[in-house]
């Protein structure tokens, strides 16, 4: 561990820290790992790939409604092609990481936390699978559908914004 | 130059790019890809309404806000500075279909103009594919933990079993909805 950096305030509060990454991971989402303390501006190069990832998304129709159907008629590679060479990029990278041990730019260890598995995955995965064909949109091409002019998405946003409010006001109700 | 990039580009530079966010967001700064939770930290951050779930300092995630505003801002520069001039090339099978259901404009490559428009957003197929459909994003990806950036390009590539899993039922509830729900719902 490099700690030379980082871990000045953290160990003061860091019950609070670990409740709160707690709060945020839970149901295996994706969550900030890092402990450094950074200016807003640091935030800029995140701004900068999702300028990119925007920009493939529209060029290469990954977005479009026509091609996600095309996807779960078998009609058409181009979507499985590009998730799985996307998945198999993706994993090559994680498992470098991995094997050579590589820091982050700020020299912190690079640390993924495990997904852990409930029945909400089924359920919620089988009721996004819906989600996604019906709009032809998952949540990131809603943004990017939003960038490209076709207004009436905010409205496909927004109601996605209030399923995830509900989701979390009945989270204790429902089977996990 | 410009000319290459404006027209689709094809899945073999996609995909791998995309692929290469996940290292991208590790390395800039221990972020794990994933999407749909920006949708989570807009509630933590406008209506967390005391409600457990949405009580956390989402300001520790606000780099998710700003990569989704980049997306935002990316599929506008797209639009703005590669604009495909053809038309969008659908397969022919897909086409008979739709044609069936009354979806005939392609002019825009990314939507059905047909339906999902604001002169159609009150009736019942503009009602079921822009309110249902975004409904079910929302909630679906929570209850899942995850949408196909955060389990399928992200999870499976940390080889995570719970994303597998996650991917299969995204596929099989995909299948099943552009299959037999949505065919029965546009033949009103």
């Amino acid at each position: 561990m490099n700690n030379d950096i980082n871990n000045i305030e953290v160990d003061e509060f860091q019950p609070e820290y670990d409740n709160d990454l707690k709060m945020r991971e839970l149901d295996s989402m994706c969550v900030n790992e890092s402990k450094l303390e950074h200016k807003w501006y640091y935030n800029v190069k995140y701004l900068l790939v999702g300028i990119i990832f925007g920009i493939v998304f529209v060029k290469a129709e990954i977005i479009s409604w026509f091609r996600i159907q095309e996807m779960f008629r078998l009609q058409s590679f181009h979507m499985y092609g590009i998730i799985g060479s996307a998945v198999i990029v993706g994993a090559l990278s994680v498992w470098l990481i991995r094997l050579f041990n590589i820091k982050t730019i700020y020299g912190e260890e690079i640390i993924i936390h495990p997904k852990p598995y409930n029945k909400g995955v089924v359920i919620g995965g089988l009721l996004f699978g819906i989600g996604w064909a019906i709009t032809g949109a998952c949540p990131g091409p809603l943004y990017a559908q939003i960038g490209t002019g076709a207004s009436v998405i905010i409205v496909t946003l927004f109601s996605a914004v209030l399923g995830t409010w509900i989701y979390g006001l009945l989270r204790e109700k429902l089977p996990h | 130059m410009i000319e290459i990039l404006s027209k689709p580009w094809p899945w073999y530079i996609a995909g791998p790019l995309i692929g290469l966010t996940v290292p991208a967001l590790l390395l800039l700064g221990n972020k794990t890809f994933g999407i749909s939770s920006s949708m989570r930290h807009v509630c933590a951050a406008c209506l967390p309404a005391n409600i457990p779930y949405f009580k956390y300092d989402w300001k520790k995630e606000i780099w998710n806000l700003v990569f989704v505003a980049g997306i935002l801002i990316g599929g506008y520069l797209a639009v703005i500075c590669l604009q495909n001039p053809n038309e969008i090339i659908v397969n022919e099978t897909l086409k008979t279909e739709l044609a069936g259901y009354g979806i005939t404009d392609f002019s825009n490559a990314l939507i059905p103009s047909d339906i999902v428009s604001w002169e159609n957003l009150l009736s019942f197929k503009g009602l079921f594919m822009i309110v249902f459909g975004g409904f079910l994003i929302g909630f679906g990806t929570r209850y899942a933990g995850g949408c196909t950036s955060g389990h399928s390009i992200m999870g499976l590539s940390a080889l995570s079993l719970t994303s597998l899993i996650a991917t299969i039922c995204f596929m099989a509830g995909g299948f099943l909805a552009a299959n037999v729900i949505l065919p029965f719902i546009l033949s009103f």
